[in-house]
C-alpha cells in the first residue's frame, strides 16, 4: 500500500528535474559551426599526433612481409624478452593488487594518524621520473650502494639481474590499484560492512560478499591500466636491467637495442607486439569503465 | 531481553558525545532516544549495537555485561538511517544475508533460507519484489526490506537509527502505523532514534530525551508532555510561550504575572522562568484568576483550532490556541484588549 503511495508522490519530482537539465544544456548548445570546427579540430590532431604513428608502426612492422615479420618476433631473444615482460609483469600486478586492496581499504574505511602521509606516498611514483627510481634502486642495491656489500656476501644479484627488473617494475606500477579503488570505497562508506557485521558476518564474508562485488570493477580497471604500465615501462627497468641479451632483457628494451642496431623492420615488429598489448588493454579498460560506472 | 546501560561516557576527538549516561529498556518495550542533532541519540544507539565502543560504562544484555562483545555476537537487529542495503544483491539476498554468513554448524538449510526469506517479506509486505534490487525500489520500501533484513537473524533487540527520517510525510505515517502493529505483534524489544517528537510520542511506550549527550528525563510520552522535567524538555516538545522572571517568598512573578510558587518560600530572590503551552492558555473579557492584560493582534483560524497571538503591555507576543467552540463564546477580534487567563504555568528556577 505504502508502496504505491510512494511511487505517486515520486513522480511529479522525477518530472520536474528531468526538465530542468534539457533546458539548461539548450542554452549551453554553441552554434553549428561551432561545434563542427572544434570537432574537426581534435579530430586532425588525434589523427596526426596518434593516427599516424600508430599506423607507422603496423607500417613498418610488415615493411619486409609477413615471412619477416614472423621471424622476427619468433627470434630467440625477443622471445625471451617478452617471457621477462610477461614474469616482471605477473609478479608485479598481484604484489600491486594486494597492496592497493590493503591501502585502499586503510584509507578509506579506518582513521589513523599518518593516513595523509600514505595517500601522498602512494602517488610517489606518479610524480617522479621512472629514470631515477631506477637510479635509486642501484644506489640501494648496486654494488657501491648502501646494501651493496651485504647483497653480495649473501650471493644475491638484484641490479643488472631480474629481481631489480620486477622492483622497478613493481615501484612504477603500484598506484594504478590503490588510485583506482580508493574513491570508490571512500564513496560507499562503511554503512553496508556495518550492517553485514550487525547481521553476524566474519571480516573475511564482509569482504569478500559486501565489499568487493561494490569495487570489483574499479579492481579490474586498476589491473588494466597496472598491467599496462607493467608490461610498457622503459626508463626505470632501462637503469636496472644492464641489457643483457636473453637474461634482462624486456620487450620495450629489446625494442631499442634493435632499433639502434638499425634494424628497423624487427624493432617495429616488436613494437607493434607492445602496440597490440595496449590496444586490448584499452578495450578492457573502456568495458571496466562502464561496468564501473553503471553500478 | 532486557537492556541496561551504565554510566556510558564517549568522546570524539575534543566533542564529547555521551556525559555518563545511563538508562534500561525492559523486554518487550518500544523506547524512543528523542533529542536534537548531536545529542548523542545515535551514539548511544551505535554502542548498544557495538559498532562503537564506550570510553567508560557498561552496556548489559539481559544482566550479562556486554560492553567488549563484538556486534557480530550481540545478536541486534539493526535498521541504518539509510537503509544500507547491499546494492549488488537482491531484496530476497539482502534478507538472506545474515542466514547465509552462519558457521556451517548453525547455517540453515537452503530450502530452510528460502522459506523464512519469503515469510519476511509476506511480514513486510514485499515478497512480490524479491528479484528487484535496491535501486528499484522506492524510499518506504527500502526501509520495509532493512526492516525484514534486520529481523531474519531473529534478533534478541531490534535498534533503529531515524527509521522515518528519509521519507516524505505519508510514507512515514503508514510506516509508523505498520511498526506499532509489527510491534504489537512480536514484541520485541525495540530502541529507536528520533529527532521527531511526535513520531516518538505516537510509537513509543517510554521517552529518553537527550540533549548535549546527557540524558533530560526519562519517562512514559504523557510523563514527558505533561510534566516535563528540565526546561529543554518543554521547549524541545512543543511550542511554548516563556515568561521570564524571579521566585520570591512563595510567589513566583514573571513580569506581569504573580503565581504561588511554595517550593521557594525565601526572601532571597532568584531568577526563574515560566513555561505556558499556547493551548493552556484561554482569553476572557473580565479579570479572572492569574493572568496578564494584552492587545489581539492576530487571529488565525485552522481547522479545529483557532490561533491567536497578542501582545502583552510591553509589546512582548504571547501565542495562544483555542479550540473553535471555545473562541465562538468569545470572539476576539484583531486590535481588542483581552485578558489572557493561564490554566497552568510550569516554572523552573536557575
Amino acid at each position: 500500500m505504502s508502496a504505491e503511495a510512494g511511487l505517486i508522490v515520486a513522480e511529479p519530482i522525477a518530472a520536474t528535474t528531468s526538465i530542468a537539465p534539457s533546458a539548461h544544456g539548450r542554452r549551453l548548445t554553441e552554434p553549428a559551426a561551432v561545434r563542427w570546427t572544434l570537432t574537426l579540430v581534435s579530430l586532425a590532431f588525434l589523427a596526426l599526433s596518434l593516427g599516424v604513428p600508430l599506423t607507422a608502426v603496423f607500417v613498418e612492422a610488415f615493411a619486409n612481409g609477413v615471412a619477416a615479420y614472423s621471424e622476427a618476433i619468433r627470434e630467440p631473444d625477443a622471445f625471451d624478452a617478452l617471457k621477462l615482460t610477461l614474469l616482471a609483469a605477473s609478479i608485479a600486478v598481484p604484489a600491486n593488487l594486494l597492496f592497493g586492496v590493503c591501502a585502499s581499504w586503510a584509507i578509506a574505511k579506518f582513521e589513523f594518524p599518518g593516513k595523509q602521509l600514505l595517500t601522498t606516498l602512494i602517488d610517489l611514483p606518479f610524480a617522479i621520473s621512472p629514470v631515477i627510481s631506477g637510479v635509486v634502486f642501484v644506489l640501494l642495491f648496486g654494488r657501491q650502494g648502501y646494501l651493496g656489500p651485504w647483497i653480495a656476501e649473501h650471493d644475491i644479484k638484484i641490479i643488472f639481474a631480474v629481481p631489480g627488473i620486477v622492483l622497478a617494475t613493481i615501484f612504477v606500477s603500484f598506484p594504478f590499484v590503490a588510485r583506482e579503488i580508493i574513491p570508490l570505497m571512500q564513496a560507499s562508506g562503511t554503512d553496508e560492512e556495518e550492517a553485514a557485521r550487525v547481521l553476524g558476518a566474519s571480516g573475511l564474508n564482509i569482504f569478500f560478499r559486501v565489499t568487493l562485488p561494490n569495487i570489483k570493477w574499479g579492481v579490474v580497471y586498476g589491473v588494466v591500466l597496472c598491467t599496462a604500465r607493467a608490461i610498457g615501462e622503459f626508463g626505470a627497468v632501462a637503469v636496472v636491467s644492464g641489457h643483457i641479451r636473453g637474461l634482462t632483457n624486456t620487450l620495450p628494451l629489446h625494442v631499442e637495442i634493435l632499433y639502434n642496431e638499425y634494424k628497423f623492420q624487427a624493432a617495429f615488429a616488436v613494437a607493434s607486439l607492445l602496440t597490440f598489448i595496449a590496444l586490448v588493454t584499452l578495450v578492457l579498460k573502456t568495458i571496466a569503465e562502464r561496468r564501473t560506472h553503471h553500478h | 531481553m532486557g537492556i541496561e546501560v551504565k554510566h556510558l561516557s564517549k568522546g570524539f576527538g575534543s566533542f564529547v558525545a555521551l556525559r555518563d549516561v545511563g538508562f534500561t529498556v525492559n523486554t518487550g518495550e518500544l523506547v524512543a532516544l528523542l533529542g536534537p542533532s548531536g545529542s548523542g541519540k545515535t551514539t548511544l544507539l551505535r554502542i548498544i549495537a557495538g559498532l562503537e565502543y564506550p570510553d567508560a560504562g557498561t552496556v548489559l544484555f539481559d544482566g550479562e555485561d556486554a560492553t567488549e562483545r563484538s556486534a557480530r555476537d550481540r545478536n541486534v537487529g539493526f535498521v541504518f538511517q539509510h537503509y544500507a542495503l547491499f546494492r549488488h544483491m537482491t531484496v530476497f539476498e539482502n534478507v538472506a544475508f545474515g542466514l547465509r554468513v552462519r558457521p556451517r554448524a548453525t547455517r540453515p538449510t537452503d530450502a530452510e533460507i528460502t522459506r523464512r526469506v519469503t515469510d519476511l517479506l509476506k511480514l513486510v509486505q514485499l515478497d512480490y519484489l524479491g528479484a528487484r534490487y535496491p535501486w528499484q525500489l522506492s524510499g518506504g520500501q527500502r526501509q520495509r526490506v532493512a526492516l525484514a533484513r534486520a529481523l531474519a537473524v531473529e534478533p534478541r533487540v531490534l535498534l533503529l537509527d531515524e527509521p522515518f527520517g528519509a521519507l516524505d510525510a505519508k510514507v512515514r505515517q503508514e510506516l509508523r502505523r505498520w511498526l506499532r502493529r509489527l510491534h504489537a505483534e512480536i514484541h520485541l524489544t525495540s530502541v529507536f532514534v528520533t529527532h521527531d517528537q511526535e513520531e516518538a510520542l505516537e510509537l513509543a511506550n517510554r521517552v529518553v530525551v537527550m540533549n548535549e549527550g546527557r540524558i533530560e528525563q526519562d519517562g512514559s510520552p504523557d510523563d514527558v508532555v505533561e510534566r516535563p522535567a528540565t526546561p529543554f524538555v518543554v521547549n524541545f516538545l512543543g511550542n511554548v510561550n516563556i515568561f521570564h522572571g524571579r521566585v520570591q517568598n512563595g510567589q513566583a512573578l514573571l513580569g506581569p504575572l504573580a503565581i504561588d510558587y511554595p517550593e521557594h518560600p525565601d526572601m532571597e530572590p532568584r531568577e526563574a522562568v515560566g513555561y505556558a503551552r499556547p493551548h493552556e492558555l484561554e482569553i476572557a473579557r473580565t479579570e479572572d484568576g492569574a493572568g496578564l492584560w494584552a492587545t489581539v493582534t492576530d487571529v488565525r483560524p485552522t481547522g479545529a483550532l483557532v490561533k491567536i497571538e497578542v501582545v502583552d503591555e510591553d509589546g512582548r507576543p504571547i501565542q495562544i490556541e483555542l479550540g473553535r467552540e471555545q473562541f465562538e463564546q468569545i470572539r476576539a477580534v484583531s486590535g481588542e484588549r483581552i485578558y489572557v487567563k493561564l490554566r497552568r504555568v510550569r516554572v523552573f528556577t536557575h
